[in-house]
């Protein structure tokens, strides 16, 4: 596995009249967990969907670099992403194990998965059922058992713990921290500031579509002169006349 | 090519597994079956399913389409974050919908239909027209349904769309045409009134229908005009042609935006 880092240069975006990202310029550092937060509206997803290549940046909105590949247009940096996004809506009349496969399919069939999840979180006796049938929590940690499937050396999280119980949730913060030690480039986005502290080692503050602050938890808190994450960030939000 | 053949698979599994398809089938088959119990011979019973084929095929290819790929929205995400081409997912995700409709459509009304028939040649060149037809609408539809999803983003909105797209092309185009048939009788129309029915594909596919089933002049104002501009052959030919480009021209229209659209 080769780290994979991201490097963001003068990224734009604009949704008809609006500028939902405005010249966004942030290094993701690889072998890293990294935290990008901000307030409702501020262009996370949108930055994370750009990354992904769901949104395209718009005419000489910049670049994006993955993995040393610049991004334009063509799928095959994909090969090293794992994504989880927010919320998982599987195919209803599929089972777990056939969209495992279809995605192993689209991927050439690799034969070496990580499945490490799949046992820590029992998923095994489910796998065989329809997705419709699942509930909302083990939907989505069949959306994280995904993410992490083929090994990638960059995963991007969109609120990873949202709908996990504590103990699921427990379990993919290990997770996240042994792939992170391990080499691979760990993007997330999140609101509950709490678990972000617990997890990142970088953050990235947007608002109103910018990078406003980055550096690493540490300095942040120590630049804030608080001793909690949230408190940091809510001087920056006040900083930033929010 | 070989992506698009394993998202097709995996759509097929999944449409096939829906109750949707299955009650479209049940629906189709209770129809043909009604009919040709109680509608009099075969050949009557074959005009009477024209109606369902010019009606019924494009409304339901058309919601279900559309509710399918919003429903499917946070799915299809998911795949474009796979090392995916947006061409192949788009080709799968046409080709798992129309598949299973257009299959629904030929199994529960073109077996009975070849059943009663035996081997009457005509009959059975009818059915197979009529067959023809209701397949190439479903494929129209679904290409459309396609369009919709991909432009609009709302899915009530969305929808409604879909319902306009049915409600124009199936009843109030030929109002449209009778209109101007109207408004300018005094001129000689032939050839302007020939250019809008050849833009709507339900249209389309009755004229095809009405020239193989030797009614066109009895059926309505495109089925006679059909008639006398073009003899059979080279009427049917025209009108396959013109459906085939119907489902091409869409489905064109539908892949461009999804390689552009912001998901």
């Amino acid at each position: 596995m080769t780290p994979s880092g991201v490097t963001i240069t003068g990224v734009r975006k604009r949704f008809s009249r609006l500028e939902v990202l405005r010249g966004v310029d942030l290094t993701v550092a690889s072998g890293r967990i990294t935290a990008i937060v901000g307030p409702n509206a501020a262009g996370k997803s949108t930055l994370i969907k750009m990354i992904l290549g769901l949104v395209k940046p718009s005419v000489g909105g910049g670049s994006i670099v993955v993995d040393g590949a610049l991004i334009n247009g063509g799928p095959e940096y994909r090969e090293r992403v794992g994504y989880m996004p927010q919320a998982a809506r599987f195919p209803e009349h599929l089972s777990g194990r056939e969209i495992i496969d279809l995605l192993r399919d689209l991927r050439g069939r690799p034969d070496r998965l990580d499945q490490e999840l799949l046992a820590l979180f029992q998923l095994e006796a489910v796998l065989d059922k329809p997705i419709r049938t699942l509930s909302g929590g083990t939907r989505q940690k069949l959306n994280a058992v995904v993410a992490f499937l083929f090994h990638p050396s960059l995963v991007i999280l969109d609120e990873p713990t949202a709908g996990l119980d504590p103990l699921s949730s427990g379990i993919l913060k290990d997770k996240l921290r042994r792939a992170s030690a391990a080499g691979t480039t760990v993007l997330l986005t999140g609101h509950i500031m709490s678990e972000i502290e617990e997890l990142a080692q970088d953050i990235v503050f947007m608002v109103d579509g910018a990078v406003s602050y980055q550096g690493t938890v540490e300095q942040l808190l120590t630049e804030s002169g608080e001793s909690r994450l949230e408190r940091a960030i809510a001087r920056l939000l006040d900083g930033a006349g929010r | 090519m070989k992506t698009a053949r394993k998202v097709l698979s995996s759509q097929l599994r999944n449409v096939l597994r829906s109750r949707w398809v299955l009650g479209y089938a049940l629906l189709l088959f209770g129809m043909t079956q009604l009919l040709l119990q109680f509608g009099g011979s075969g050949e009557r019973a074959l005009l009477s399913l024209l109606n369902v084929v010019l009606l019924l095929l494009p409304l339901v290819s058309v919601i279900f389409g559309t509710l399918y790929v919003y429903n499917a929205r946070e799915f299809i995400e998911m795949l474009l974050a796979q090392p995916v081409g947006r061409g192949a997912l788009y080709a799968g995700l046409f080709g798992g919908l129309a598949i299973p409709m257009a299959g629904a459509f030929l199994l529960a009304v073109g077996v009975p239909l070849l059943l009663q028939g035996g081997s009457d040649p005509g009959y059975l060149r009818h059915c197979l027209m009529l067959l023809a037809a209701g397949v190439l609408l479903t494929l129209v539809y679904i290409a459309l349904s396609l369009c919709v999803a991909v432009l609009i983003e709302d899915r009530a909105r969305g929808l409604g769309a879909a319902l306009l797209v049915w409600l124009f092309t199936a009843l109030l185009y030929d109002g449209l045409v009778l209109l101007v048939t109207q408004l300018f009788a005094d001129y000689p129309l032939e050839g302007p009134l020939l250019t809008l029915i050849f833009l709507n594909p339900i249209d389309l596919a009755r004229v095809l229908l009405l020239l193989s089933f030797d009614n066109a002049a009895l059926m309505g104002y495109t089925g006679a005009m059909y008639e006398t501009f073009f003899n059979k052959g080279a009427g049917t030919l025209l009108a396959f042609g013109m459906l085939l480009l119907c489902v091409a021209v869409p489905l064109l229209v539908g892949l461009r935006w999804f390689r552009r659209k912001d998901f």
